[in-house]
């Protein structure tokens, strides 16, 4: 399974993979918003926990579709399938390499962009909690849609609208939080509830994601 | 005919636009019903 | 005699073909007959006339619900116990359900602009609806976008699954979200009388319209699937032989 995992990584981390396009679009989107909206302070602020959380939303449904179309394309899913490896494990392994390279950038990253949108520091490290707590889940239900449409050709706009409204609570709930630290409001709810969310995605979801995948190998 | 009141627009809007969603959903319904059931009628002929 | 000899589509076919003719015409009269028994009902002191536009709007959102939990159904049967018509009940559902949403939908948006004051607003129910019907065209996006028949079942089935526990998971958060403008349920058993008579008979014809106008066109609609599905088969030995 480490091996799984590193070999992931490393094919993330080489040129042409999904690595770093998630932080790009991330920033482009951050440096972009205030040209939309306009430069006041108080008005980026309102609207900064949003943008920020449908950021990362966005950045983390750029690199779905690689988790599996590039290993079926090459034949190596199928290898991975015949492994005895339970395939469930293999979507729980790439699911989680997908959250080191794009989910992780984007937590470590995100207080540069809170800056850069007003944020008040107040909220920095709400932000960084919910997305920490949050990101996960959105690379495990991505997997699950990565899993649904693999076998697809120009599956990929398929996909993003198959995902993005499993994406809703977990945003909801992410958004609120950072919302809610900015304001110094209590914050234990919200922050209970994503971290559910996360915990039973990533329990229950490979399943699911395992149970498309064996379909699409058939 | 029945007075509706200011809301008239809003009411008749309402009712309009749900009957035509639903008798598209019908239409659409029963001409693709028929449609199958031509294509396969041929089909069980002269295939 | 048990109910899984309906999933033999020749049964099938046989039964539902002897049904249809007369379930549709009362599922018509029935709808018809509602709305316009509610179109004659007295203006409500507070919301004017607006308040005929519930007969469109609360058996739509009635169905928009139900329609779904009858996907969920028949894609546990199909996962369960492989009964082709169950996959293809499933997919035939999914459109009846899409419009009942969309018409709930728009219904909501025409009553809200003179009630409210704004065509649309982000209150939990409306929001909620408009999440479902995001849910609905991924459903049919993905039907439609896989070749192998019985693949696209099992997909769809699984979609299916996750997705009422998103939808859900979403109705709940959406009210944490925002608390909202729209009022309660308009018939609810627990809370006693709420609404009076003159309103309540022709609700309940519509809504019973709604239900069996439903069924009937997801029955048509399996038909077709069962037809398609055959033709298909056919042409497929044709072309072997």
């Amino acid at each position: 399974m480490r091996a799984l995992l590193l070999r992931d990584l490393r094919l993330a981390i080489r040129a042409g993979g999904g690595f770093g396009l998630g932080l790009c679009f991330f920033l482009i989107l951050t440096v972009l918003v205030p040209f939309g909206i306009g430069p006041a302070r108080a008005g980026l602020a309102a609207v900064a926990p949003g943008i920020l959380w449908v950021g990362a939303l966005l950045a983390c449904l750029l690199s779905l579709d690689r988790i599996f179309a590039l290993d079926h394309e090459d034949g190596s899913l199928d290898l991975l399938a015949t492994s005895p490896l339970p395939l469930e494990g293999v979507v729980a392994i790439k699911a989680l390499a997908h959250w080191l390279t794009t989910g992780l950038p984007l937590v470590v990253a995100a207080p540069v962009f809170g800056l850069l949108l007003q944020l008040p520091f107040a909220a920095m490290p709400w932000l960084v909690l919910s997305l920490l707590l949050g990101t996960p889940a959105l690379s495990v239900l991505g997997a699950f849609g990565a899993a649904l449409t693999v076998g697809l050709r120009r599956g990929g706009l398929l996909m993003s609208a198959l995902v993005l409204p499993l994406y809703i609570p977990t945003l909801i709930f992410g958004a609120e939080i950072t919302r809610r630290g900015a304001e110094g409001a209590p914050v234990a709810a919200p922050v209970a509830l994503i971290a559910g969310i996360t915990l039973a995605s990533a329990a229950l979801i490979p399943f699911a994601a395992a149970a498309a995948l064996r379909v699409n190998l058939r | 005919m029945i007075d509706l009141g200011k809301y008239a627009g809003a009411v008749i809007g309402a009712y309009g636009v749900s009957l035509v969603l639903l008798g598209g959903l019908i239409w659409h319904s029963v001409a693709a019903n028929a449609r199958a059931r031509r294509d396969l009628e041929r089909q069980e002929r002269d295939g | 005699m048990s109910i899984w000899e309906y999933a033999n589509p020749a049964k099938f076919m046989r039964t539902t073909g002897a049904m249809l003719p007369w379930l549709l015409p009362v599922a018509v009269a029935a709808t018809v007959g509602g709305v316009v028994w509610g179109f004659l009902t007295p203006d409500d002191y507070r919301q004017g006339s607006t308040v005929k536009i519930m007969y469109m709007h609360v058996p739509a959102a009635m169905m928009a619900i139900n329609v779904w939990v009858m996907m969920l159904v028949a894609s546990v049967i199909w996962i369960v116990r492989r009964h082709h018509v169950s996959a293809l009940a499933a997919r035939a559902a999914a459109p009846v359900g899409a419009v009942m949403t969309l018409i709930a939908l728009a219904t909501g948006a025409i009553w809200g602009q003179p009630m409210w004051g704004t065509w649309w607003e982000w209150d939990p129910r409306l929001t909620s609806f408009l999440i479902l019907f995001l849910f609905y065209l991924g459903y049919v996006a993905l039907w439609s976008a896989i070749e192998d028949p019985d693949s696209a079942a099992d997909l769809t089935g699984v979609l299916c699954l996750v997705g009422s526990v998103f939808a859900l998971l979403s109705r709940y958060a959406v009210l944490f979200w925002n608390q909202g403008l729209h009022q309660g349920a308009s018939l609810s058993v627990a809370s006693g009388e709420r609404m009076s008579a003159v309103y309540r008979y022709p609700l309940y014809l519509a809504m019973l319209g709604f239900a069996a106008l439903s069924l009937a066109l997801i029955l048509i609609r399996t038909r077709t699937e069962i037809r398609r599905r055959r033709l298909a088969a056919l042409q497929a030995r044709e072309l072997r032989s």
